[in-house]
């Protein structure tokens, strides 16, 4: 079993020293795909520039090349460039060189965290007052059209700080009643009851906690949505976009150096335009550069070339909701939802436009290569038609857009049409960069500190407990080992400085199991036993005190996992991971190894 | 080979008097350090902003003090990190900045470029923001931690053995972490989250030490037949000695192994961890020993399960 448990560790440690081989990183967005003709002209384009490559591989969302060595990199990725288009991401990346057979039983290196990679960490808070607040806008508008609608009189409708609700002041008991009914009916997720501080006919309407929670998550998940969607847009390999807690965001880019840009690009905010389609211009004589000067055009938008009016009937500031689903005829279509003043915008346009072709425009802030006067790289604005619909009658405040394509894209589209209605700014409360030297650096040093440390252990337990030294300092090599096989296996576990530290610590605390049992022994042979009833009692005796030692030790790294962040859980992983591994290559192995080498033989003296 | 040979027990107990006013002494002064110093928190706690550059040869802290001046940064200290190349500037947090600008989120690329345009060799090694919200928020749960910790290893120490060496090891470890935080405080070494994780990782490391002098003396309140619980526990602490020390000297090599060649960002972390092994030591032998003589521990105490579940009646807190 030993044997077992030492060669799975070894294995799966294994892929930590095949390293990495540079490579460039295909990616489709907004639903484009990659397939074999993209990699082909990749291809092409790689041989033209006599780039040399190892191995292309095409997955489902992306295309790999591995090449030789970083400058060969650079310069695919200057060949690959920007000749893919608008619809497409070149990234550099670095692929680990696992080999196939290794990859198959799923053994993948260490993933290194920020600090060892290099890299921009950001944490992001969504501005929750924001949400809330947009809401109670919102319901202090829904309230006054559709009390309006039912012909029901109020006085006033406002929003009541003190009491967190909205408070709709109305004319007599009756109206209350008839508001009270209308309200309840309308509205899911209120509560709507009579004020009885005071004397007049007020109604106070409050969010229950399950809609406030409602909004919390969908703030976050949509902003969680739109980072991701930049996050494609930087071109960055294995980011991670996480939320963190009721209210927080964290971002990990690893390679970017430059902060300022990520930052502007996360930061920027998308917005969308409702408008109509020129009709009357000849979209032909604008594509041979005659375009009206009412008008705008769009030649290679997602939906093919279109000639657009420059007036925008409706922005996307007044959508709240928008989902894909299937129409009566099982056919995708995507539900948008608007406030009520866009209600009532869209209502008025639609009327006059009934038959007309309604288009929405994307709006978004893109990185350029261009740099400014100080060296910062210029955001163009880049827009793109992402639907054309005909208005099939006069729209209010909940609408259908049908015959977008597929379900893929209706819900893409739905997405998209999401991400121009920002519930709540975001901002970033912490922020982590590190320069790829730095990162290098604590790789070596860390490297070093545990190689030092190591050699100093083995040197001391040699000199002290001579062969049985020798038997620990096995034990620990091959604990070692496992701590590294069983962090390569372990999904979600980076190793970070910290770690590297844990790593350490657990190489001098190891040996304690050792030197619990070897002290064990001694004493026992003092005590006039013979070698073989004092490996056996050594063992024995120790065992309990290694087993509370080393329980209490692992409660405290749990509860620093559970408690800590970042940096710190990851010095809690390699902590916990160590103590389990150490107890078990000192107890169980290191007496395989003493039972074969002394056991069932008559000594007289033991080299302890 | 062996460190010590002894042949006779070493009297720990007989001076338990002094050692006590002797941590007596080295908690009264961690906190009036505390109280009157108090602790340097790192950015992590405090949040603002730091940024590490490097140049190709030794920075001119002057001029990069000038630079700092000119950008608005009066209150921003600027020091050598690790070698004369290497310059950490660290700002407080600005209060004032409406946290949407962008300006409170740009200072470290601002500053990054000024002093790229003073000398263009000035490379980014990293740069570092901490909102004061999620500063504040990262010491509560420091301390959250902290008192978690304890609690459950309370817990855990009173149920596998009894409650007097409970409290015992947990004033051991409250005794290490007061006094290393103390350290800390009349140095004025830098307390950030990697010394936070250093001061659990001493308590995790001074428990062990605890555990097992407590059960070796447990072990030997079952076995002695004579001799009264001073002289039990001396005998104990005498025949664990030898571990102690080994276990210490090898935690210890490979400490000294992190602060020489572990990089200027795990020194705090190493410091803190070496000072508290041997504080953690000392604290194994002195105090969680001599606070469970003091509560007067007895064989009574020690018996076995089946014997405790006869007597369950009984008040525990009876000798």
């Amino acid at each position: 079993m030993i044997v077992m448990v030492l060669a799975i560790g070894a294995l799966y440690s294994a892929p930590n020293l095949y390293g990495e081989d540079p490579a460039i990183q295909v990616s489709g967005l907004r639903g484009a795909e990659v397939n074999t003709l993209i990699l082909d002209s990749v291809v092409a384009k790689l041989d033209r520039a006599q780039i040399s490559f190892k191995k292309t591989e095409l997955t489902t969302d992306r295309i790999l090349i591995r090449l030789n060595n970083s400058d060969d990199q650079l310069k695919a990725k200057e060949a690959i460039g920007d000749s893919l288009g608008e619809k497409y991401v070149v990234a550099l990346n670095l692929a680990p060189a696992t080999p196939a057979w290794l990859d198959a039983i799923g053994a993948t290196p260490l993933k290194l965290g920020l600090d060892l990679r290099g890299g921009v960490h950001f944490l992001m808070e969504v501005d929750m007052d924001e949400a809330l607040n947009k809401s109670f806008t919102q319901m202090e508008q829904d309230f006054k059209a559709d009390l309006r609608g039912e012909k029901i009189r109020y006085r006033t409708i406002k929003r009541d700080l003190a009491k967190e609700a909205i408070r709709v002041e109305l004319r007599s008991e009756e109206d209350i009643e008839t508001a009270q009914d209308f309200l309840e009916k309308r509205y899911q997720g209120y509560s709507v009851f009579e004020d009885s501080s005071t004397n007049e006919f007020d109604l106070l309407v409050k969010m229950t906690p399950e809609k406030i929670s409602e909004i919390r998550s969908y703030a976050v998940e949509q902003n969680i949505t739109i980072i991701r969607n930049r996050v494609n847009e930087l071109g960055v390999a294995e980011p991670l976009v996480q939320r963190q807690g009721q209210d927080r965001i964290v971002v990990q880019l690893p390679g970017v150096q430059d902060t300022a840009r990520a930052k502007e690009i996360l930061g920027a905010t998308a917005t969308l335009d409702f408008r109509l389609v020129d009709k009357n211009g000849d979209l032909s004589a604008a594509l041979n550069g005659r375009v009206p000067p009412r008008s705008k055009l769009y030649k290679d938008s997602k939906v093919g070339p279109v000639l657009l009016e420059k007036k925008v009937a409706l922005t996307g500031d007044h959508i709240i909701d928008a989902s894909s689903s299937f129409d009566e005829y099982g056919m995708p279509q995507v539900n948008i939802s608007l406030d009520s003043k866009g209600g009532s915008k869209m209502s008025a346009f639609t009327k006059d436009n009934v038959g007309n072709q309604m288009a929405v425009v994307f709006i978004e802030y893109k990185k350029t290569d261009k740099q400014d006067a100080n060296g910062k790289f210029k955001l163009k604005k880049v827009e793109d038609v992402i639907s054309v619909a005909t208005i099939q009658g006069r729209l209010g405040r909940d609408f259908r857009i049908t015959g977008s394509g597929s379900q893929a894209e209706a819900h893409n589209l739905a997405l998209l049409l999401r991400a121009g209605a920002l519930i709540a700014p975001i901002q970033i409360v912490e922020e982590r960069t590190v320069g790829p030297s730095l990162g290098q650096e604590n790789i070596d040093a860390g490297m070093n500190a545990v190689l030092l440390g190591f050699g100093l252990v083995l040197i001391f337990m040699l000199v002290y407990y001579k062969k049985f030294g020798l038997v620990a300092n096995v034990a620990l090599a091959a604990n070692l080992v496992m701590i590294i096989g069983v962090m390569s296996m372990i999904p979600g576990a980076t190793l970070t400085l910290p770690g590297i530290a844990g790593i350490v610590l657990t190489v001098g605390m190891a040996v304690d199991a050792n030197v619990l049992i070897f002290e064990r022994i001694r004493e026992e042979l003092k005590d006039n036993r013979s070698p073989q009833q004092a490996i056996h009692h050594g063992y024995d005796s120790a065992f309990s005190t290694i087993a509370d030692a080393n329980i209490t030790t692992f409660i405290a790294a749990v509860i620093l996992f559970a408690v800590g962040t970042g940096p710190i859980k990851g010095f809690a992983i390699t902590l916990a991971i160590g103590i389990a591994t150490s107890m078990f290559t000192a107890i169980v192995g290191t007496r395989a190894i003493v039972n074969a080498t002394w056991g069932g033989k008559r000594i007289e003296k033991l080299s302890i | 080979m062996q460190l010590l040979n002894l042949q006779d027990t070493i009297k720990f107990m007989s001076i338990r008097r002094f050692t006590l006013a002797f941590s007596l002494l080295l908690i009264i002064g961690s906190l009036a350090s505390f109280a009157t110093k108090g602790i340097n928190w790192g950015l992590d706690f405090t949040g603002g902003s730091l940024i590490e550059v490097s140049f190709d040869q030794s920075a001119d802290l002057q001029k990069i003090r000038a630079v700092m001046d000119e950008q608005g940064f009066r209150d921003a200290t600027v020091q050598n990190f690790g070698s004369s190349k290497d310059v950490l500037i660290r700002m407080a947090p600005m209060e004032n900045a409406d946290k949407t600008t962008a300006d409170s989120k740009m200072v470290g690329n601002r500053i990054m470029e000024s002093l790229t345009a003073m000398d263009e060799t000035a490379t980014m090694r990293r740069i570092e923001f901490v909102g004061p919200s999620v500063g504040g928020e990262l010491r509560e749960q420091g301390g959250l931690a902290m008192l978690t910790a304890l609690i459950c290893i309370l817990i855990y120490v009173a149920m596998r053995f009894e409650w007097r060496f409970a409290v015992g090891s947990v004033s051991a470890l409250m005794h290490d972490v007061i006094i290393t935080v103390g350290l800390f405080s009349v140095l004025g070494i830098e307390f950030d989250l990697t010394v936070l994780a250093a001061i659990l990782a001493v308590i995790g490391y001074s428990l062990n030490d605890t555990i097992v002098v407590s059960d070796r003396i447990r072990e030997n309140f079952l076995k002695m037949r004579q001799g009264d619980a001073e002289e039990i526990i001396d005998t104990s602490l005498t025949q664990t000695l030898n571990r102690t020390m080994v276990t210490s000297i090898t935690t210890a090599l490979v400490l000294v192994a992190l602060l020489l060649v572990g990089g200027e960002l795990i020194k705090g972390f190493a410091t803190a961890l070496l000072f508290g092994v041997v504080i953690g030591t000392y604290s194994s032998i002195y105090v969680a020993s001599s606070i469970a003589l003091g509560l007067g521990i007895s064989k009574e105490d020690l018996m076995p399960t089946v014997v405790e579940k006869e007597g369950a009646d009984q008040d525990p807190m009876m000798p």
